[in-house]
């Protein structure tokens, strides 16, 4: 049976495997030549109790033949392996979906854990779905018995004897999936033996029990060639900030304060200590954004990398850097606030704050990542337009980017944007700290150990090209004008709007950052279903915007701002574009949109 | 004691230290003698000059910075010991200096400056010591003494203030002196050894402000009372003092004392300011009038690795030892697939 799309989703107690499963599959997936999103869903306690509902770890995976931008509204397959998991997830199954369960935890024990009277699994209460009862901890033990294994460690292999029980219902092959096994655990033979094995015993259960009347295929997806892997949103930004720093010759410096969900950061460039990267783990986040600074200001492509919260402590030493015209990144992982609010879930409420979250005029370049492996690109974008225009960027994803994960075809030569770090080639007696290059106003970067370039910089108002301390009335508004000027020009060096759908019509999408997948499946499956006259545009440019906002704007006659807060981009368009009438719909409920959300607001206004 | 630390670097004087900005503190300050002595005692550095570093917070004594010429940077307020961090790890080239007061270092700033005394990184910091807020017009400072009037406290300060020296040889400081900043010689002895010292230096200026403070120092600092009043530390030699140099130090009991020498020259303290163990540095830096002599010159002096040759001793192993030796090895690691 050949389908287009399916979604599926892996759900047991948070000691049962689950990221690591759906991982697997992901990579299976990819293997096929699917294009797939995944997103993680695991209890915000590191231990919750066992069996709980508390505790149940879930991991949706959206596959397809087609391009694929969000992990699934709904599900199509979903894998249980205690009452708990099914207790959590029976509501984001589709009728007459189909569910996996590992009959042998539903004991007693068990299913008063997950407050359930009677054995679902026997009760006909799940009559509207396919139930596929799988016996996975029993037929686990019997598949391992030989090796002498203890109990505990048997029972743990139990989740990839349902990924082979998953991989025989997509039709897919063992032996990438056993490649993979052989090297994660090629320290351990016994457990490389041990996860074959089980995930042999789960795909040949399915061979053998007739629960599967026909295989599921999902045909390739037609991707641009080249080498793939999946990666999330965090890992991405800190290979994007490697990039960069390779490209310009410059040492990574990162300083940071953990904070969720932006610490995975500061963990992979942690250990990339390998490429050379120089992580400084601050006492606070003042103090990291303080030694990125002092970083940026002795030459290095310096970083630091927060979450809502984070930013607001950083923001008096942004206006440092803004001030002393420094190249420096802020990575801005944004969560839903404000305050401690909902820390491990997604928003895109720090968006004012990145705009206008400084003392002063300041203005800071600002953009945004739309797809976990996108933030590979807009890490390295952002310490681009940093050390290039040689002024602090924020970029900003978010919890949703962070942790899901999608296909991300590896760099060629070419693809990225060679860095020109702007250093004064001639006689330190022409050169002055603060002289502007004419086209885009940047200084100079010039740092310590650059010979008869020895200067001041710092936190008070500089005169014109000299950088002299001065409180010239005239040099003030001077240089504030030039210092918002210099971020303006910068909308030249960057890419125009585009549209998705029809080039002019009733309806025109706007979305900004993560968001993208969603609202573009949704405008993309109503130009399919035969809707002629609605486009999507998406912004990744915040600030400064793409130069033909108009042009695009003026072609619609109505405009839809759809965003994760509760109207912060709709109300910086209506003060910077201020002609057009914006319609806005916001979502503010820590989760991402559904295709769904989007849709019915689409034939909403379109009805209307 | 002159020591001669410059090789294959040029030669440079004072002046090649002095920038192009008016000296803008008030007349009389002692910020003056510690700006004349840092730029002496740069010159005698083994650095090349455009590996110089300074930079400040603010306060009166950050405005130093544009008055040295060195690459420089003068930053916020509290927190130029974290930029110094960044920039000193980014490039262990760097000959980094940091120059901060007592609000600046021990209030805004305390938390960052306990983390570096912590982590031994190489920096050295000068704290100038004069005891209140000067540039925002005399409020109390987290060193003011209990009863001296300020603008937040008009009728004398009521909070116990820190004593810099208990407070960073407490944090881990490896290095801690102090000195007053009518003393140029032992400045300039303290501003060369806290180069040589490999980690955290902490220089406690105990420094003059005509303005809000005059004379808070002077029993510990005046001609005829500084001999008595002040312990000069001596690497190896007994701690002794006074005019007639008739007095010492010896452990009573639990505490430090003073004691004639007369009486107990045999039980005097040699200093050791290599000891590991910190409970004698901190009875010295805790030394008050008084009833006892101020101690001065370098308290603290222990070596062990700076956070900064950690870093990068890790890094350099790690290239070594890695799988990976390019970005593309990295990005290929683990499951990749091909299209075509």
């Amino acid at each position: 049976m050949n389908m287009r799309k399916v979604v599926v989703r892996f759900s047991g107690d948070s000691g049962d495997g689950m990221q690591l499963t759906g991982d697997m599959f992901s990579q299976s997936s990819g293997f096929a030549g699917n294009d797939l999103t995944t997103i993680p869903d695991f209890p915000a306690e590191i231990r919750a109790p066992q069996g709980s509902i508390g505790g149940v770890s879930s991991f949706q995976i959206q596959i397809g033949g087609t391009e694929i931008y969000t992990p699934g509204d709904t599900v199509d397959v979903l894998v249980v392996m205690n009452p708990a998991a099914l207790a959590a997830n029976l509501k984001f199954l589709k009728p007459g979906g189909t569910i996996i369960a590992d009959s042998d935890e539903f004991n007693k024990k068990n299913l008063n854990k997950a407050d359930y009277d009677s054995n679902p699994l026997d009760d006909n209460s799940l009559d509207e779905y396919h139930l596929i009862q799988a016996p996975a901890s029993s037929l686990t033990k019997e598949a391992l018995k030989d090796l002498g294994l203890e109990t505990k460690a048997t029972v743990r292999s139990k989740n990839m004897f349902t990924l082979g029980l998953v991989l025989y219902m997509f039709s897919r092959p063992l032996d990438n999936t056993i490649q993979f096994i052989e090297r994660k655990f090629y320290k351990k033979p016994i457990l490389v033996k041990a996860n074959k094995l089980a995930i042999e015993a789960g795909y040949n259960f399915g061979e053998s029990t007739e629960a599967f009347s026909r295989a599921i295929v999902i045909p390739p997806a037609k991707l641009p060639k080249g080498t793939y892997r999946n990666i999330d949103g965090n890992t991405a930004a800190a290979w994007g900030l490697l990039a960069a720093a390779e490209s310009a010759g410059k040492k990574l410096s990162l300083c940071s304060y953990p904070i969720t969900p932006a610490s995975e950061i500061l963990h992979e460039l942690s250990a990339r200590k390998d490429m050379g990267a120089i992580v400084f783990q601050a006492e606070d986040e003042i103090a990291a954004v303080c030694a990125a600074i002092g970083a940026a200001f002795s030459g290095n492509l310096s970083v630091t990398t927060t979450s809502g919260p984070g930013l607001s402590l950083k923001s008096e030493a942004l206006g440092l850097a803004v001030i002393a015209e420094l190249p420096l990144v802020v990575v801005n992982v944004q969560r839903a606030g404000p305050s401690t609010g909902l820390p491990t879930k997604t928003e895109q409420s720090d968006l004012y704050q990145a705009l206008y979250g400084r003392h002063g005029d300041s203005p800071m370049v600002v953009i945004a990542a739309s797809s976990p492996d996108d933030c590979f690109y807009y890490a390295y974008e952002a310490a681009r337009l940093a050390i290039e225009h040689v002024t602090p960027v924020i970029l900003l994803t978010d919890t949703y980017l962070a942790s899901g994960t999608s296909p991300w075809r590896l760099p060629e030569n070419g693809d990225l944007k060679k860095i020109n770090v702007p250093k004064f080639k001639g006689d330190p007696a022409d050169w002055k700290p603060f002289l502007r290059q004419p086209e885009f106003l940047n200084r100079y970067w010039m740092s310590p150990g650059d010979k008869g370039f020895e200067h001041r910089n710092g936190g008070l108002e500089k005169k014109e090209i000299t950088g002299n301390l001065t409180y010239e009335p005239q040099n003030h508004e001077n240089m504030t004008k030039i210092r918002a000027e210099k971020i303006e020009r910068i909308a030249k060096r960057i890419p125009q709007l585009s549209i998705t759908g029809a080039p002019k019509g009733k309806l025109l999408l706007v979305g900004w950052g993560s968001t993208y997948g969603a609202i573009n499946t949704a405008v993309t499956d109503m130009l399919e279903d035969g809707e002629k006259e609605i486009g999507f545009t998406h912004f990744n440019y915040i600030n400064p915007l793409p130069d033909n906002c108009e042009e695009v704007f003026s072609k619609f006659d109505r405009i839809l701002v759809c965003e994760l807060n509760n109207g912060q981009f709709v109300n910086y368009l209506r003060s910077k574009i201020p002609q057009f009438e914006y319609l806005q719909y916001n979502k503010i409920q820590g989760q991402p949109f559904f295709i769904s959300e989007i849709k019915a607001q689409i034939i909403n206004i379109l009805s209307n | 004691m002159q020591i001669d630390v410059k090789e294959n670097v040029e030669e440079l004087t004072k002046k090649d230290f002095v920038s192009d900005q008016a000296v803008r503190w008030c007349p009389g300050c002692g910020d003056y003698m510690i700006l004349a002595m840092m730029q002496k005692t740069f010159a005698r550095m083994n650095h090349r000059k455009e590996d110089f570093l300074s930079i400040s917070g603010i306060g009166c004594s950050s405005r130093i910075t544009y008055y040295l010429d060195t690459f420089g940077f003068h930053s916020i307020h509290g927190r130029a010991i974290a930029v110094a961090t960044g920039a000193k790890l980014a490039n262990p080239q760097q000959n980094v200096w940091v120059f901060t007061g007592d609000g600046d270092c021990m209030a805004i700033g305390g938390n960052h400056f306990i983390h570096t005394c912590r982590r031994n990184v190489d920096l050295n910091i000068i704290i100038f010591n004069n005891k209140i807020y000067g540039m925002t017009k005399g409020q109390s400072s987290p060193t003011t003494p209990v009863g001296t009037k300020t603008k937040t406290a008009p009728e004398g300060s009521y909070e116990q203030p820190f004593n810099i020296g208990e407070v960073a040889i407490g944090a881990g400081a490896s290095f801690f002196a102090r000195v007053p900043d009518n003393d140029p010689k032992l400045l300039e002895e303290v501003m060369m050894q806290a180069y040589l010292h490999k980690g955290t230096s902490v220089i406690e200026v105990l420094q003059n402000c005509v303005i809000f403070t005059d004379g808070i120092h002077e029993a510990i600092t005046s001609r005829d009372t500084k001999d008595d009043n002040q312990l000069r530390l001596e690497h190896g030699k007994p701690m002794i003092f006074g005019k007639e140099l008739d007095k010492g130090i010896r452990i009573n009991g639990m505490k430090l004392a003073k004691t004639d020498l007369d009486e107990n020259r045999d039980e005097v303290i040699i200093h050791d300011q290599t000891e590991m163990e910190t409970q004698l540095h901190i009875a010295l830096a805790n030394l008050q009038l008084p009833d006892h002599p101020v101690a001065m010159g370098i308290i603290r002096q222990v070596i062990r690795p700076s956070y900064g040759e950690v870093v990068h001793q890790a890094i350099e192993a790690e290239r070594k030892n890695s799988e990976f030796k390019s970005l593309k090895d990295l990005f290929l690691s683990g499951s990749t697939w091909d299209i075509n």
